[in-house]
């Protein structure tokens, strides 16, 4: 490595001479910078190239490689036609469930996951911090433990195997993150306007709906976000409640690694079939990811 | 009619008694000022009175009506904040009729309030603007508007100006005592900047640990505080609060500074009641304001000024006046001087005392001897 000591110094500027330094040093970084995305990317670089190669051409050839045709037709196939334990519609009605579970799971439970962050921060009653701390347990509670009582209430409820069923759990376990996020967030508003409020004449609803939504938007983007990707992702229950036609698109997908040994594996309306089902998470994160950042930090600055 | 009356209030938290025992009447059309110290409980009882926390124990009356089962919105009161509490999403025009509309007065009705107030405040073009988009001054101007337009029995201002700058603070506070005067509505009005008490109130009540230490006049709680902490908690710098021994001197009564040390200050009251006559040879506390010393050429209007030799130790001067900490005996006063008068530390100077105006403490009690 060179070393600066040659350099006349003197004459150069500090900032230029410090460049000097950090050159090698900061070339070094970007390689292994460079080196790691390349590494992380690698498995979606393969997904996108195969998802427009031919399965004959996956087949013959390896894996890995640049597609010699654009196989467009794999996105229409994994969409609509590809075979998926013994049904051959694709990925669409699967991807209705998914929709069909995640946005009611979604907006029901954000909206009651800010009423009770609203209540348990700006309303003060007896046992509140209790009720918080039962609440927030729920975030710490590992899905399988959960498998068995959910199955005892979906029974009682007549709810087994239906897109409801999921409905229910993704809603009833996401308020605990709702709750908890919402609450953080409106412990900021100052106890002053909620007795200001309370002067002018207005009660829980109305301070609510006039005074707190208005200041809400960041924190309902960070919650809507993160409840649309952890429930469209979720993957347990889906498999466990749930079967055939009324399995949302993450189950589904397991049914197309099953192939019968005697066929060619279709690896790239497989693969087309999984970046579908990323589509809607992927979108909702470009749309919404700059708030989202902003909306986790937003507490810690004022 | 008493516009308020406050009957033995308690509020506790958990353990803590915040405020023991309060009894307190406001009449019609007065400017009560709440004055203490920071957590004295003064913030406590106005929320109390507001309606915001309920009391422990007592009762609240409002325009000769009992209010502890009221809520807040029922009890003819309007409230200003320290932080103001403009509802940031709403404008200006939009937070002055929030009361009004969940009131269900009509829009006709909200709209021709919002054009007195506006007009009373100078706030008109404001009106459009979201509170963000306000200075301090006309966010304050804002809040008060926000409790005009109310024309309610009772206003509560919790601390409204201390979150001005100094030159706005007493600009504002001028105008709200004028806006009292115009309107003629009873103030309650908790702050703990003395100047805005002496200057506003019709009635000041000092409090101090949950407790009303005095409840009078601007000038007999300056001139004649109930006790030693009012003697000390008022007026920059407070009263000089020091030991002194009573005694006679022909047909009146002296009291002495520093007694049996050299140098000791005898200094003659005025005639005094039996209550204090009790006190004869013994020792008690002298409360006197540093402006009743001053430098030696001065004399009180009318009567002979006592004269004391005292040592300088320090003379700070503020401009206006020269604030100068004196030595008599071992015992240290602060005294007021013209801002002309140079005093050099170390020197002996002397002083004329007014002796009209001093107070006398029971040691024990630290309340004043009547």
């Amino acid at each position: 490595m060179p070393t600066p000591s040659g350099v006349p110094v003197a004459s150069a500027p500090v900032v230029s001479a410090a460049h000097f330094i950090l050159r090698p040093t900061r070339w070094l970084i970007y390689a292994a910078l460079t080196a790691s995305a390349l590494f992380f990317l690698a498995p979606l670089v393969v997904v996108l190239l195969n998802s427009v190669r031919t399965g004959q051409e996956i087949g013959l050839g390896s894996l890995i490689g640049w597609p010699s045709v654009f196989a467009w037709d794999n996105y229409a196939q994994a969409w609509s036609s590809y075979c998926i334990a013994q049904r051959c519609d694709g990925i669409r009605m699967y991807m209705g469930n998914s929709l069909a579970m995640v946005i009611p799971a979604t907006i029901v439970s954000t909206a009651l996951g800010a009423l009770a962050g609203y209540s348990i921060s700006l309303w003060r009653f007896r046992g509140d911090s209790v009720i918080f701390a039962v609440v927030i347990m729920g975030v710490f509670l590992p899905e399988q433990m959960k498998l068995i009582p959910w199955a005892l209430v979906l029974r009682q409820f007549g709810l087994s195997n239906t897109v409801g069923a999921l409905i229910l759990i993704h809603t009833v376990q996401g308020l605990s993150f709702t709750t908890l996020f919402c609450r953080n967030y409106f412990v900021g508003i100052p106890q002053d306007l909620m007795k200001a409020a309370r002067v002018d004449g207005a009660g829980y609803f109305r301070i609510f709906w006039r005074i707190v939504l208005p200041l809400s938007p960041p924190i309902l983007v960070v919650t809507v976000i993160w409840q649309f990707t952890g429930i469209w992702n979720e993957f347990l229950y889906g498999v466990t409640f749930t079967t055939g036609a009324q399995q949302p698109v993450t189950a589904a997908l397991i049914a197309i690694s099953v192939t019968a040994p005697t066929d060619v594996p279709q690896y790239g309306i497989q693969s087309a079939a999984v970046l579908l089902a990323a589509l809607p998470t992927l979108l909702v994160y470009f749309f919404g990811g700059q708030y989202f950042l902003r909306g986790l930090t937003a507490g810690a600055i004022k | 009619m008493a516009a308020l009356s406050v009957r033995g209030v308690h509020k506790r938290f958990g353990p803590v008694e915040v405020l023991k025992g309060i009894d307190l009447t406001v009449e019609n059309g007065e400017f009560a000022v709440l004055l203490g110290p920071s957590g004295c409980g003064k913030s406590t009882l106005l929320n109390v009175v507001a309606g915001l926390e309920r009391p422990s124990a007592g009762t609240v009356e409002i325009g000769d009506r009992v209010v502890n089962d009221i809520e807040p919105k029922d009890r003819d009161i309007a409230m200003v904040f320290q932080s103001y509490a403009l509802y940031p999403a709403m404008t200006v025009r939009r937070n002055i009729t929030f009361g009004m509309e969940c009131r269900g007065v009509p829009k006709q009705q909200q709209s021709e309030a919002v054009a007195r107030v506006a007009g009373l405040l100078q706030i008109d073009g404001l009106l459009e603007r979201k509170p963000a988009q306000l200075s301090g001054g006309q966010r304050q101007r804002v809040a008060m508007g926000r409790a005009l337009v109310r024309d309610p029995l009772l206003f509560l201002f919790d601390e409204p100006l201390s979150n001005l700058d100094a030159k706005l603070r007493v600009d504002m506070r001028t105008e709200i005592k004028q806006l009292h005067q115009r309107i003629g509505t009873t103030i309650v009005y908790v702050t703990h900047d003395q100047i805005e008490a002496m200057t506003m109130a019709s009635r000041i009540a000092v409090m101090d640990r949950g407790e009303i230490q005095q409840f009078d006049s601007p000038e007999t709680v300056y001139n004649r505080p109930a006790n030693l902490f009012v003697a000390r908690f008022l007026g920059t710098p407070p009263m000089n609060t020091v030991p002194a021994r009573l005694a006679r001197d022909g047909d009146s009564l002296v009291a002495i500074v520093g007694a049996d040390q050299p140098g000791q200050a005898t200094l003659p009251l005025p005639p005094q009641t039996a209550a204090v006559r009790a006190y004869m040879d013994r020792e008690v506390v002298l409360g006197i304001r540093p402006e009743c010393i001053s430098d030696g050429a001065r004399r009180a209007a009318g009567i002979p000024a006592t004269r004391i030799e005292a040592e300088v130790e320090v003379s700070e001067p503020t401009g206006a006046e020269t604030i100068v900490l004196i030595r008599i005996a071992g015992v240290r006063l602060r005294a007021r001087v013209a801002p002309d008068i140079k005093l050099s530390p170390g020197r002996p100077a002397s002083f004329s005392v007014d002796t009209r105006t001093i107070c006398l403490f029971d040691p024990q009690t630290e309340r004043l001897i009547a």
